[in-house]
């Protein structure tokens, strides 16, 4: 009895198995020529240019008026040039002619004035912080009235929020139900909130691209899509941790390629502080840090300490000739003494009897924050500060700032939302301070600095501002820099002439071809 | 059906319709406490979720409570969305805008598609290793049906669907490692949940068997001359299936509940996604009404067990009947 079941059974259980493979076998995701596989973290949570997260900019779908290159200098982007008048207070882009959205109707300048007001009334993007006054299509361009001078705006126009889309983009209530752009790539399929895919747009103007289709997926874990990369499962492979990119260092046919972002993780002060108000112990602080230590245990490339606040992928604002922000306890420590601190029990610092006792507020959604704060804090803890840290949600560092209760904030800001980091240099530092930036911190040096820069003063005369920022910054400790932050792709080697664009506006894909085929 | 079964089928019907309301209730009035007990700012939370966090300030977060009405107070805004639920109106997602009802019905999908095939798979393998783990009691497929139980227990599902990846999709290049909505992309994350279940599965069934097939009324039928497959098919199995249904329907609702990992390993879209980035933006309508239908699954899926029980179980429930 019991043989000819077993036999049974041991076959039906082969058979659901090869049942199961079988299956998928037709549809494995190995490489159809015709198709760039693009995989990364994060998902796709609208279709609205403002809350897209940049992803039909990236894919290039649609379009802003002006691009930027990789060393971020502002390129036509949809508007073929443009000018300003009254002083920056007003600017007219030119729209090229006989253009056309992706579902056949022209570019007008009314539709593209559409686009823009509607970007301009999306509180979050930068758009919305520019004092426009006026969006007016004119005859053949949009011209923009602002309340004051702005010679940024080229560069704010750069922002993925301010993308041009044609009218049929939006139902009757101004939600966008569709992407419909002008650039090389239109959309074919979008199942929100993990994939889309692309294909080339026969009426581009421009050169037709290499690349005949492209497909996004979101793969929330990095040991996923560390396995898609090195499986021939993707051609491009965004954000894979350490673990993943020693795999795909060892594979072949796939290769990693990194570019440092204008990106720095820095510890936000509270200069109101009774303690922290001392320029002395924000240099202590400072001092105490081993940043190549925590680079290289965090984020696995000691490369990556910050010896200044602003990255060389910044370049007019890097200053390679400043003195690195140092580790050194000893002069810490001195410093603290000079500041009245004087060793008390168990080895932390006191003055008149109050312990130097600080509280660090980070959050979890970057992993790296909570395990640089507990370096941060063992740091601190050899030169005598006694550090508490709380990991919270983001949003205690601007309530925080509100309330002025926040002592330090831990997190990573990014200097080059739009191509233009003056913007967000401006922001950083205002003097009124910024949920982001600074607390409780003026100098009328930077303000002046950054106030000439805006009036777009000579090359050499607009560098010497940069330097001020940077040595001000690098004296004052206003916020202290920890680490600067680096991009990487794993990049099949099927493709040729892949770019990591540091300001991430877009993946490039029109500059890529298939090996072998150009 | 005869008249009293059809009563009881009722009772059954009746008894969960209310139990639905009911958790109905609670589950939304609870989630609504939950996440307003949540640490941090919603609206930043949200405007995080809707912007990226790169663009959230103190002007996005003020734009997003008010255009939600935030600020109003708790029990104004539990009072609105309970009318709303009345006229099952679930409002719209506070990320993406989009209608609850489709966001949610997508992902409900994904659940179910995984589940069903995840449970079946389960079934075939636990199942058929049970029972011929039974035929022969301290044989050598029972030992190894028991060692296989303990091995699969042991392995935490996020490690299983690695293994699986590894070996399936990278090495012998077979499937998909990630993905959703075809079937292949399907597969991984289903057998991951099945092989993790299978070994339960096999230990109760082989148990169960092995009782049934010892019991007077199974002895009789193979004194009154049966198969051994008929006497497994026709007896011991229909009562094994009191036993196993109402197991495979508590497995289901943990397999519906559980899949968070699993789902966020293959990245396949299903309802323990959204509850987790529902939780992650303060998404509370989402979240609301993920847990609305995951709680009501549960129902769905006891009143099932209940009814099929009441098909399968040859004994008279009611001592009426006997009378």
């Amino acid at each position: 009895m019991g043989r000819f079941t077993r036999t049974g059974v041991t076959t039906g259980l082969v058979a659901v198995l090869m049942a199961s493979a079988a299956c998928g076998s037709g549809e494995a995701a190995r490489s159809d020529s015709d198709t760039l596989r693009i995989a990364g973290p994060f998902e796709v949570h609208s279709l609205d240019p403002a809350s897209s997260d940049g992803f039909f900019t990236r894919l290039q779908v649609v379009e802003t008026l002006v691009s930027s290159d990789l060393r971020g200098e502002l390129m036509p982007g949809l508007a073929t040039s443009w000018e300003d008048s009254r002083g920056t207070r007003s600017w007219t882009f030119q729209l090229p002619e006989d253009v056309r959205f992706h579902d056949g109707t022209p570019v007008t300048p009314d539709a593209v004035a559409a686009s823009l007001k509607a970007a301009a009334d999306e509180a979050a993007s930068p758009l919305a912080d520019a004092p426009v006054e006026r969006i007016t299509p004119v005859a053949s361009g949009v011209r923009f009235d602002l309340a004051e001078p702005y010679p940024t705006l080229p560069a704010v126009l750069t922002h993925y929020s301010t993308a041009a889309l044609a009218p049929a983009s939006y139902d009757d209530n101004g939600e966008v139900t569709e992407v419909i752009g002008t650039g090389p790539y239109e959309v074919e399929r979008v199942e929100l909130p993990a994939s889309i895919e692309v294909a080339r747009f026969d009426g581009w103007r421009g050169e037709q691209p290499a690349i005949e289709r492209v497909r996004f997926q979101a793969a929330g874990r990095a040991e996923s899509r560390a396995l898609m990369a090195v499986s021939d499962q993707a051609d491009v492979v965004f954000g894979l941790e350490p673990a993943g990119q020693q795999r795909v260092d060892a594979a072949d046919g796939v290769r990693m390629e990194s570019a440092l972002q204008p990106r720095t993780l820095l510890l936000k002060v509270n200069n109101d502080h009774p303690i922290l108000g001392d320029v002395r112990v924000r240099q202590a602080l400072s001092l105490a840090l081993d940043r190549e230590g925590m680079a290289e245990a965090v984020l696995r490339e000691a490369e990556l300490a910050a010896t200044q606040l602003l990255p060389p992928s910044l370049r007019t604002w890097h200053q390679p000739g400043l003195d690195p922000l140092d580790h050194d306890p000893d002069a810490a420590r001195d410093l603290l003494a000079e500041a009245g601190w004087t060793p008390g029990d168990g080895g932390t610092m006191q003055r008149d009897g109050t312990p130097l006792r600080l509280t660090l507020t980070t959050y979890p959604d970057r992993p790296e924050l909570p395990a640089l704060a507990t370096a941060i804090q063992a740091a601190l803890a050899e030169i005598g500060v006694e550090l508490e840290v709380d990991v919270t949600n983001s949003s205690a560092i601007p309530a925080g700032h509100e309330d002025g209760s926040l002592e330090l904030g831990l997190f990573a800001r990014h200097f080059a939302l739009v191509a233009d980091p003056l913007v967000s240099v401006a922001e950083t530092f205002a003097p009124e301070g910024d949920d982001w930036g600074v607390l409780g911190w003026r100098d009328a040096e930077m303000t002046t600095a950054i106030e000439e820069l805006f009036t777009q003063p000579a090359a050499e005369q607009a560098a010497a501002h940069r330097a001020r920022i940077a040595e001000t910054v690098q004296r004052e400790l206003p916020l202290i820099p920890v680490a600067w932050y680096r991009m990487n792709a794993a990049v099949t080697d099927r493709v040729d002439g892949f770019v990591l664009d540091p300001l991430e506006r877009t993946w490039r894909i029109t500059d890529l071809s298939w090996a072998g085929q150009n | 059906m005869s008249g009293t079964q059809r009563q009881l089928v009722a009772a059954v019907l009746l008894r969960r319709a209310g139990q639905a309301v009911g958790v109905a209730l609670v589950v939304s009035v609870l989630c609504f406490a939950v996440v307003r007990q949540l640490p941090g700012d919603a609206a930043y939370r949200i405007a995080a979720g809707r912007y990226g966090d790169d663009l959230v300030d103190a002007d996005s977060a003020a734009a997003v409570r008010a255009e939600l009405g935030l600020d109003r107070s708790a029990w104004q805004q539990l009072g609105d969305w309970l009318v709303d639920l009345l006229r099952l109106d679930f409002g719209r997602s506070l990320v993406t805008s989009r209608p609850v009802v489709a966001e949610v019905g997508y992902y409900l999908l994904g659940t179910l598609q995984l589940t069903a095939v995840a449970l079946g798979l389960a079934i075939v393998i636990g199942g058929l290793a049970g029972v011929l783990a039974a035929r022969c009691p301290g044989g050598w497929l029972d030992h190894m049906t028991t060692a296989w139980v303990a091995l699969v227990r042991a392995l935490p599902p996020f490690l299983l669907g690695l293994l699986l990846i590894l070996v399936l999709s990278v090495h012998l290049g077979l499937l998909p490692a990630v993905g959703h909505g075809s079937s292949s992309s399907l597969v991984l994350p289903a057998l991951t949940l099945a092989v993790g279940l299978s070994g339960l599965i096999a230990r109760v069934t082989r148990d169960t068997v092995v009782e049934i097939t010892r019991s007077e009324h199974v002895r009789f039928a193979r004194t009154k001359g049966l198969t051994e497959r008929l006497v497994l098919a026709r007896h011991a199995l229909r009562n094994a299936g009191v036993v196993l249904v109402p197991y495979l329907g508590v497995q289901a609702a943990i397999l519906i509940e559980g899949v968070v990992v699993v789902e966020s390993l293959f990245a396949w879209q299903g309802l323990g996604h959204a509850l987790v980035h529902a939780v992650f933006w303060r998404d509370v309508p989402v979240l609301q009404a993920t847990a609305l239908v995951l709680a009501l699954l549960v129902v769905a899926i006891n009143t099932v067990v209940d009814l099929a029980v009441l098909g399968l179980d040859p004994r008279p429930r009611k001592r009426e009947v006997l009378a």
